[in-house]
């Protein structure tokens, strides 16, 4: 029973961040944890950005500052 | 045996969608359920998706899962992240779907529900959804990289060059048809433009609190917004209700035009995170919000089509937009059918995110599959409204005039009966003074959701908020399109003006960043003023040329992938691009000719300015125009979009010739020539 309980809650915990992350990066920002790990494993001698950092970064890339990007549907 | 259990339900799918059609298809004399539209579209799709999609995934493009992806290859932990296949969908959807989908059915349905279905769900399957999947496929295969660059390295660098020249005229187009949408919905509708113009100071406050604050947490921020809109929209009413205030947010439509092109040039050069990026975050949940909302009021309530099957303005008579069926019903629906933009955005941040070669397909035909629902339920909620309520709100002044009377009188004359009192009665409901000739698009459809929705939720009573709400969230992502549009055709202009003054090119300093800012504005804006003082509504004018603009960077985009089709010597399955591309080049081609040379006045650019220029020199002055001036400016409206339209013929016909060149040259060759990365597996480490 409990063990039917876990695997529920872990379902919709898998859930719950599916959806936050979709939204996220419908506004263009990607998962800042997926980006540290990714830094840590490849890069171990760099400093990954803070999180406000990284938030800015997106921001910045998604709206095309200083160069290409910005396209937007009709 | 294992076929049936295969094959089996997919067949009774298939049945269940062509009992549904024929119904909807047949009906006569009767009001029809939206939901068989929804059952036969949804069976449609799910049939197109499982096998036509599965075909052009294995025998086209031989999806391999083992191979690497740009997202693997690349990986950087920002643009190039392997990404979940649902949470990609959801940023491919949310930046495939805009306004486009909406507008264009509801200006379809004045040939009735039908033509406009039809073509919807024929156009989506064998050509909108092909190009996304293609597209995204050719690009994933090469990096990630954009439309522009493809058609360089696969055509040739004059092609890539013609087609990015499209792609900027098509920019000015959509600018000016979106912003035009705007203004005809808050003409003279104070309610309307305060709650628009109340998310301007909502948005730099959601700016700040993500700058300073609490910087990234979008979430909060998004409902601090939320909150905040909905409480304009509320007040909003008390504006409207307010005689001293109401006068203060009443504009006419040029005042409108004006003050959107202020704000176009004010908006793309401010800071992104102030003003553009939340407004992004609002417009876009709300979107989401919004169709998810229609889609369950419409599941929900299951409305009764009002609108008739087919009109007798499929000869080509209508008030709303002019020209017969062939071509002009398949340029008014581009988004939602097939829409070249999307092929921009499948070659943009997407392939850049795939974690898996074979979930291209979910997402790229998937995706469009999804942006046609949409379009669907744009159709519904056009169709659910009393059509006399349809062609009062979407024929121009110059035909129903301005008073419920006279409106009442001229919508009646054609066939669909409505009284003066009627069309108060919709005005008050929705809180507006008048709702005659709100062409656009926006209205109508607000109108028709506030219908559905009302009905659902709140009654008679929240129709005039759900109405403003519909208003609103329409307002709020075509802005957020006309500022981020700005900032993009003001870097394409940088980059133009760059290889004549390389000085130019330089994004960071002040200088060239506001003249070609301008510039850009002032190009969209002459289109805009034109198409607000147009006595036809301006929707007339310009929703085919942008129509036509759309379908030309399809085939553009389609050619490319007929291209590569011969590259990879697969030409035997080529016809599964070829035939979209050819019916593509038939619409756009023979739109723009009838556009430039049409003898009829409603429908050729040249004949009206030549009636108009010849009034003039016999010195008389032709309604709309009050002045010798006005009927100049109005000649000359038309001379440049004559030239428009003929630049995007000749866009059209020069890409094609490049094509068929390089398919020949593919088909000649006895080898593989196409410019793939070269194929790297999965490596074990990343599994």
């Amino acid at each position: 029973m409990s063990a039917a309980a876990e695997s529920l809650r872990e379902r919709w915990a898998t859930l719950t961040r599916c959806v936050c992350d979709g939204a996220r990066l419908m506004v263009g920002q990607g998962n800042y944890d997926t980006y540290v790990a990714h830094i840590r494993k490849t890069h171990p001698d760099q400093q990954p950005m803070t999180a406000t950092e990284f938030f800015r970064e997106r921001q910045n890339a998604r709206f095309g500052v200083g160069g290409r990007g910005g396209f937007r549907c009709c | 045996m294992t076929a049936v259990r295969k094959h089996g339900p997919w067949a009774l799918v298939g049945a269940l969608g062509a009992a549904a059609l024929a119904v909807v298809a047949t009906q006569r004399g009767e009001t029809v359920n939206a939901l068989w539209i929804v059952v036969a579209a949804v069976s449609v799709y799910l049939i197109a998706y499982r096998y036509y999609s599965l075909f052009i995934a294995d025998r086209i493009m031989r999806l391999d899962p083992t191979r690497e992806t740009p997202a693997l290859r690349h990986n950087d932990g920002l643009d190039y992240v392997p990404t979940d296949k649902y949470v990609l969908f959801g940023h491919h959807f949310a930046a495939i779907a805009g306004a486009g989908p909406l507008v264009g059915p509801v200006l379809a349905a004045q040939m009735g529900y039908l033509p406009g279905l039809l073509w919807i769900l024929a156009g989506v399957v064998l050509a909108g959804a092909v190009q996304d999947f293609m597209v995204l496929f050719v690009s994933m295969r090469r990096d990630g990289r954009s439309l522009g660059e493809l058609i360089r390295s696969e055509l040739g660098t004059i092609p890539g060059i013609v087609a990015l020249f499209g792609a900027f005229l098509i920019m000015v187009i959509i600018l000016a048809v979106l912003a035009l949408i705007v203004v005809k919905a808050l003409a003279e509708s104070p309610w309307g433009t305060f709650t628009v113009m109340a998310t301007i100071p909502i948005a730099l406050l959601m700016g700040v609190y993500s700058r300073w604050i609490r910087p990234g947490r979008i979430g909060e921020v998004s409902i601090l917004g939320f909150v905040l809109l909905m409480a304009a929209i509320l007040y909003g009413q008390i504006v409207a209700d307010d005689p001293t205030l109401a006068a203060m947010f009443t504009f006419t439509g040029t005042q409108l035009c004006w003050m959107l092109i202020g704000y176009g040039f004010v908006a793309s050069i401010l800071p992104v995170w102030l003003l553009l990026a939340p407004r992004d975050y609002l417009s876009t949940f709300l979107k989401i919000g919004t169709i998810v909302g229609l889609a369950l009021g419409i599941l929900v309530l299951a409305p009764h089509l009002q609108m008739p099957a087919v009109t007798k303005f499929v000869d080509g008579t209508g008030p709303v937009w002019s020209g017969s069926l062939f071509p002009f019903l398949f340029i008014t629906i581009a988004c939602g059918a097939v829409s070249g933009f999307h092929s921009l955005i499948s070659s943009g941040t997407t392939p850049k995110l795939i974690d898996n070669e074979v979930n291209a397909r979910f997402i790229g035909y998937g995706g469009m599959l999804m942006e046609s629902f949409v379009a669907v339920m744009a159709l519904v909620a056009a169709s659910v409204i009393d059509p006399g309520v349809y062609f009062t709100m979407n024929a121009p002044a110059a035909v129903v005039g301005t008073t419920p009377e006279s409106a009442s009188a001229a919508v009646t004359a054609m066939g669909f009966p409505i009284s003066a009192e009627t069309i108060r009665q919709t005005a008050s409901d929705v809180g507006e003074h008048t709702v005659i000739s709100r062409a656009g698009g926006a209205p109508t459809l607000a109108v028709g959701m506030a219908h559905i929705i009302s009905n659902v939720v709140g009654g008679k009573a929240m129709m005039a908020f759900w109405y403003h709400f519909a208003i609103l969230f329409e307002a709020l992502f075509i802005l957020t399109a006309v500022d981020a549009g700005t900032r993009a055709g003001r870097f394409m202009l940088q980059d133009l003006i760059g290889v004549a003054v390389p000085a130019f090119k330089d994004t960071a300093s002040w200088g060239p960043s506001i003249v070609a800012t301008a510039l850009c504005v002032a190009f969209w804006g002459f289109f805009l003023y034109q198409g607000v003082t147009d006595p036809l509504g301006g929707v007339n004018t310009l929703w085919p040329l942008f129509g036509i603009s759309n379908q030309m960077l399809a085939a553009i985009a389609l050619t490319l992938c007929t291209v590569v089709i011969f590259k990879m010597k697969r030409e035997r399955y080529a016809l599964v691009t070829i035939v979209p591309t050819l019916w593509l080049i038939a619409c756009t081609l023979t739109a723009g000719l009838q556009k430039v040379f049409s003898a009829d006045p409603r429908v050729g650019f040249l004949a009206h300015a030549e009636r108009y220029a010849t009034a003039l020199a016999e010195g008389k002055v032709l309604a709309p125009a009050r002045s010798a001036d006005q009927m100049r400016q109005i000649v000359f409206n038309d001379r440049v979009d004559a030239v428009l339209a003929l630049l995007f013929v000749a866009v059209v016909v020069a890409i094609v010739v490049f094509g068929i060149q390089a398919c020949l040259k593919a088909y000649r060759a006895d080898r593989w020539t196409a410019l793939e990365a070269d194929p790297r597996a999965v490596p074990a480490a990343a599994e």
